[in-house]
């Protein structure tokens, strides 16, 4: 996408952001905190955001908690309506994927891996969070949460994350300390599955 | 500071919130390895837990309960002046109970009282890295640590047995976190290692003059480094506190007057005195009569 397009200030682009930027960054930024210190559980980051398509509600929340101008964004699909949504409300130019450190795609499969920074060795830090939006948390086939944040093992039922789901996060884990970070959405919740989970078929 | 509505909410503007809150996330991701910030110069000069402010004011929102320690204490010039500062600059509830706090920020102590699942540990930290005075070229470190080469510090400790017969670390005892990194749990006593091992609490760590955050998300592995024939042990007290007569917690030497006189006591004011007021005392401590406790 050319960086220097001039970003279009239609009234879409004005609305849909945070009343209250301060609490509902805070209160986003709390709920994504607990999502990936406790792998497998729901947050609720609440109705703050009603961004463009095709960001969810809770997408948009956590990118305008997260990203600004220092951050390379990249939105699969994304037009220029949400472009200049992103634009007005967090001051963030979309990048090309292999820039990203905030990533919202269709979904997580292997492919993602080629994409996306995984970061380095040196500098495991410099990878892409990936937000992925499914149809629901509670109708997929099981699967087993382990790792740090699970106490034990964990089990979540997300739907629609596609075949060779479990295989591209074995693949993922096995780059460690390097890899992507995982946030699934559904919504306005955020469930995260940072690149230290373990995901089995339960 | 008499007016506070001169300030953003937690004093840090939002831009430093958002750079601090992404460096966060990604510590709790990877457990144990130190995510290099741009930490902001704040109303306090470095060493006295500017790291730790900064972590705070990004995670703090209008709901959560301050409690602020310094050594186990909460009535210290650092734990005063930081908890003072929260209360006027966020408007947040303050306590020095640790069962009510949401959020507990220290300056080298994990209280006695066990941490729960609501509660965040937010560490002050000086030096981030622990192979800092074993190399002190950062560039080495970082190589040392993305190759999981931390041959030197055991040899460190083994340099302890030969010298001393045991390791004489006592703080700042290095730990290997879920196995991979290596990792300074800032300068608590080793006595309180264990308490960071399968924590149900958040634990987060910032070093603001070295810029660096790192995290130990709940239930994660955190082993103290030794060796199969010495074994980690901690710090053992012979005789219980003496104001409330507690037993297993650590203990601060107080000096009494110039005669020798020593006085033992909980490092940990707010475990100290809730266990006075149900009605414990120790050797040198008076029972609280009955009817001045809560």
């Amino acid at each position: 996408m050319p960086a220097n397009r001039p970003i279009d200030l239609s009234s879409r682009a004005v609305e849909g952001g945070f009343a209250n930027p301060v609490f509902d960054a805070q209160a986003v930024f709390a709920a994504v905190l607990q999502a990936i210190s406790r792998p497998g559980t729901v947050a609720d980051c609440g109705s703050r955001a009603a961004p463009p398509a095709p960001l969810s509600p809770a997408q948009g929340a956590i990118l305008l908690a997260l990203a600004d101008a220092e951050t390379g964004l990249f939105v699969e699909a994304a037009d220029a309506a949400l472009e200049a949504w992103l634009g007005f409300q967090t001051g963030a130019r979309l990048t090309e994927a292999a820039g990203a450190e905030i990533a919202v795609a269709g979904r997580f499969d292997r492919s993602a891996l080629g994409r996306f920074p995984l970061g380095t060795l040196a500098y495991p830090d410099r990878s892409a969070t990936l937000i992925v939006e499914v149809p629901s948390f509670n109708a997929g086939p099981p699967l087993r949460l382990s790792g740090p944040g699970v106490r034990g093992s964990a089990e979540i039922r997300p739907a629609g994350l596609g075949e060779g789901f479990v295989a591209a996060r074995r693949a993922n884990r096995a780059l460690a300390p390097c890899g992507l970070d995982l946030l699934l959405t559904c919504g306005s919740r955020v469930l995260a599955l940072p690149r230290s989970t373990l995901v089995e078929e339960a | 500071m008499t007016s506070t509505t001169a300030y953003n909410f937690a004093y840090l503007d939002e831009q430093t919130k958002r750079m601090i809150r992404r460096a966060i996330l990604k510590a709790v991701a990877i457990p144990g390895y130190q995510v290099p910030f741009a930490s902001r110069e704040m109303p306090m000069p470095y060493g006295w837990g500017t790291g730790g402010v900064q972590v705070t004011a990004a995670i703090i929102g209008p709901d959560d309960v301050l409690k602020v320690i310094d050594q186990g204490s909460d009535d210290t010039t650092n734990a005063v002046s930081i908890r003072a500062f929260f209360a006027r600059v966020a408007n947040v509830a303050v306590t020095t109970k640790t069962g009510e706090a949401t959020i507990v920020q220290t300056r080298h102590r994990i209280p006695e009282a066990p941490l729960s699942e609501g509660q965040t540990m937010v560490y002050q930290v000086p030096i981030p890295e622990p192979l800092r005075f074993l190399e002190p070229r950062e560039t080495e470190t970082r190589i040392m640590h993305a190759l999981e080469e931390y041959g030197l510090m055991h040899v460190k400790l083994y340099e302890d047995i030969a010298q001393h017969g045991h390791i004489a670390t006592t703080y700042a005892y290095p730990v290997k976190v879920e196995g991979r990194y290596v990792m300074d749990p800032s300068p608590i006593p080793k006595f309180d290692n264990p308490k960071m091992d399968d924590s149900p609490a958040l634990q987060l760590f910032g070093a603001g003059r070295e810029q660096r955050i790192y995290a130990i998300p709940p239930y994660t592995s955190v082993e103290s480094l030794d060796f199969e024939d010495h074994p980690f042990a901690v710090q053992r007290f012979s005789q219980p506190c003496g104001l409330c007569g507690a037993t297993g917690v650590y203990l601060d030497e107080i000096v009494t007057d110039d005669r020798g006189g020593r006085l033992h006591a909980c490092s940990d004011t707010d475990y100290c005195e809730e266990r006075r007021a149900a009605g414990h005392f120790g050797a040198d401590g008076a029972p609280v009569p009955a009817e001045a406790r809560p």
